[in-house]
């Protein structure tokens, strides 16, 4: 066992000091050692993007980075992007439009597409369809993703013009 | 997936992962976006007892353009190739060739350097850099030195780099004319069945020069002088492209494996250098 590394972590605002071996890889410390279970692990293999997080402003597979790397960084997860009392827009947007069955890739998904929405915020279906190709669904075939999403920007656009 | 135990280092500086290197010798090695060697560290076929980590090394970030002449360092992501409007101003087929590695997320880490220097034949860069005949730059215990992108590649994972050394930074000449990097893959996300990177210049209605490298379809990339000069002189009719595929075919030597026998791969091969050859030629 290889000495452990003293890591500062920030998870959806909040902070966290720990102890940790560094080859561990960062979806076993949210899921495992912060019970932030909301990132799930579909293949572990770099893959399905089931465990998508947004570390310092990238969408990242959790279980492709140490927990060495990431000391230092910025988290947020599907429950810093909002919660069952208070459900963000894209969340709301999956359940209206039905872009979801099984649900396990979802908080992936969610969370990826929270960030496609910011880096493009009126995308068109195909842009969606390229931004989320690193997230994988077995159950909805797909279409209902992409309505979603669409739906979500229009809604988030709308409300911004409102604003303005 | 847990991979065998190592001790975590984040130098500030170069001389800093020099120093490790040279301390640890064998057992020490660099990542950086860690998207090919952490997949292998868990897959227990690579093992790092000492792993330095490059994020922290500001010189190693960004790139310049000064006129035709394009330096990129080695820890710019794959995302930030893509989104760079000035490198896509210079040199268009470095955003062609990174919107088909893999996919965002892979993307927002995987970095140029790692995908130059890592040696799997699998990867879209080096053909892409052979293509370009790019300098690789590297940097040691002795002093810095360069590489041509072409000598570079030795066999899969074998390269001119010695294990006490880092690449530091890639520059070329931005290519004039037409330019395509044409891939076919499984699925979006996967390494290539076959690729071809090409750029073509074109002199009162005829082929001038043309360049063209071939990614995973030998144990490394196959930059073919023969398909390129078969090129030359032509209108880049049908014809001339198939005296230039044929010459391709000669120059690759693929194996079978899950994406298929090697017949298939020299078939698919033949028809992705075809469409590539047919963009540039229309770009150019
Ligand atoms: C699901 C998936 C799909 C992918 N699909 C593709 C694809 O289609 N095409 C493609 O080209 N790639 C693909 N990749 C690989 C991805 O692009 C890698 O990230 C990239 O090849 C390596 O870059 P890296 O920064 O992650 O390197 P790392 O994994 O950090 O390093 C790779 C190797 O290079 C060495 N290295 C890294 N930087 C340096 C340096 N500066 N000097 C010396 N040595 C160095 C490391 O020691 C290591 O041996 C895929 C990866 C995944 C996980
Ligand atoms: S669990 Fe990380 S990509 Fe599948
Ligand atoms: S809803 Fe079941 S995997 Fe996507």
């Amino acid at each position: 066992m290889s000495k452990k590394m003293h890591i500062n972590l920030t998870v959806n605002g909040e902070h966290h000091e720990f102890l940790a071996e560094p080859r561990e890889l960062l979806i076993y410390t949210l899921r495992e050692r912060l019970n932030i279970t909301g990132p799930h692990i579909g293949c572990e293999t770099s893959h399905c993007g089931a465990c998508t997080v947004t570390l310092n402003g990238k969408s990242v597979k959790a279980c492709t980075m140490f927990i060495a790397q990431a000391d230092g960084a910025e988290i947020t997860t599907i429950e810093g992007i909002g919660s069952p009392d208070n459900l963000h827009v894209l969340q709301r947007s999956f359940r209206e439009h039905h872009g979801l069955q099984c649900g396990y890739c979802t908080p992936g998904m969610i969370t990826r597409a929270s960030k496609l929405l910011e880096e493009n915020p009126n995308p068109t279906e195909e842009e969606v369809r390229f931004g989320m190709a690193g997230n994988m669904c077995r159950c909805t075939g797909y279409q209902n993703i992409v309505k979603s999403i669409l739906a979500a920007a229009s809604e988030m656009n709308a409300a911004k013009e409102a604003a303005e | 997936m847990i991979p065998a135990s190592f001790d975590y280092h984040r130098p500030s500086d170069l001389e800093g992962v020099l120093a490790l290197l040279k301390e640890h010798g064998d057992d020490a090695r660099v990542i950086a976006g860690g998207h090919s060697l952490i997949p292998m560290m868990k897959l227990r076929m690579a093992e790092v007892p000492q792993l330095i980590d490059l994020q922290a090394i500001e010189s190693l970030k960004g790139y310049s353009v000064n006129g035709s002449h394009v330096k990129i360092g080695a820890m710019v992501t794959q995302h930030e190739l893509i989104n760079s409007d000035e490198l896509a101003a210079v040199a268009p087929i470095l955003r062609e060739t990174s919107l088909q590695i893999a996919d965002p997320q892979v993307r927002y880490m995987g970095t140029v350097g790692g995908n130059v220097a890592n040696g799997d034949p699998g990867n879209d860069m080096p053909g892409l850099m052979q293509c370009l005949d790019a300098t690789l730059h590297l940097i040691g215990p002795n002093g810095t030195r360069e590489v041509a992108a072409r000598e570079y590649y030795e066999a899969a994972y074998v390269t001119a780099r010695e294990e006490d050394e880092v690449l530091t930074a890639i520059s070329f000449e931005a290519p004039k004319g037409g330019y395509a990097y044409e891939k076919q893959k499984r699925k979006i996300g996967d390494y290539a069945t076959a690729a071809a990177a090409v750029t073509i210049q074109k002199d009162g209605g005829k082929v001038a020069s043309a360049s063209i490298a071939m990614t995973n379809l030998s144990d490394t990339p196959v930059w073919s002088e023969a398909a390129g000069n078969a090129l030359v002189g032509t209108t880049c009719d049908a014809g001339a492209i198939k005296v230039a595929v044929a010459a391709m075919l000669d120059d690759i030597d693929p194996t079978e494996d899950n994406r298929g026998p090697v017949a298939f791969k020299k078939h698919v091969a033949g028809i992705i250098l075809t469409r590539a050859i047919t963009r540039a030629w229309e770009r150019a």
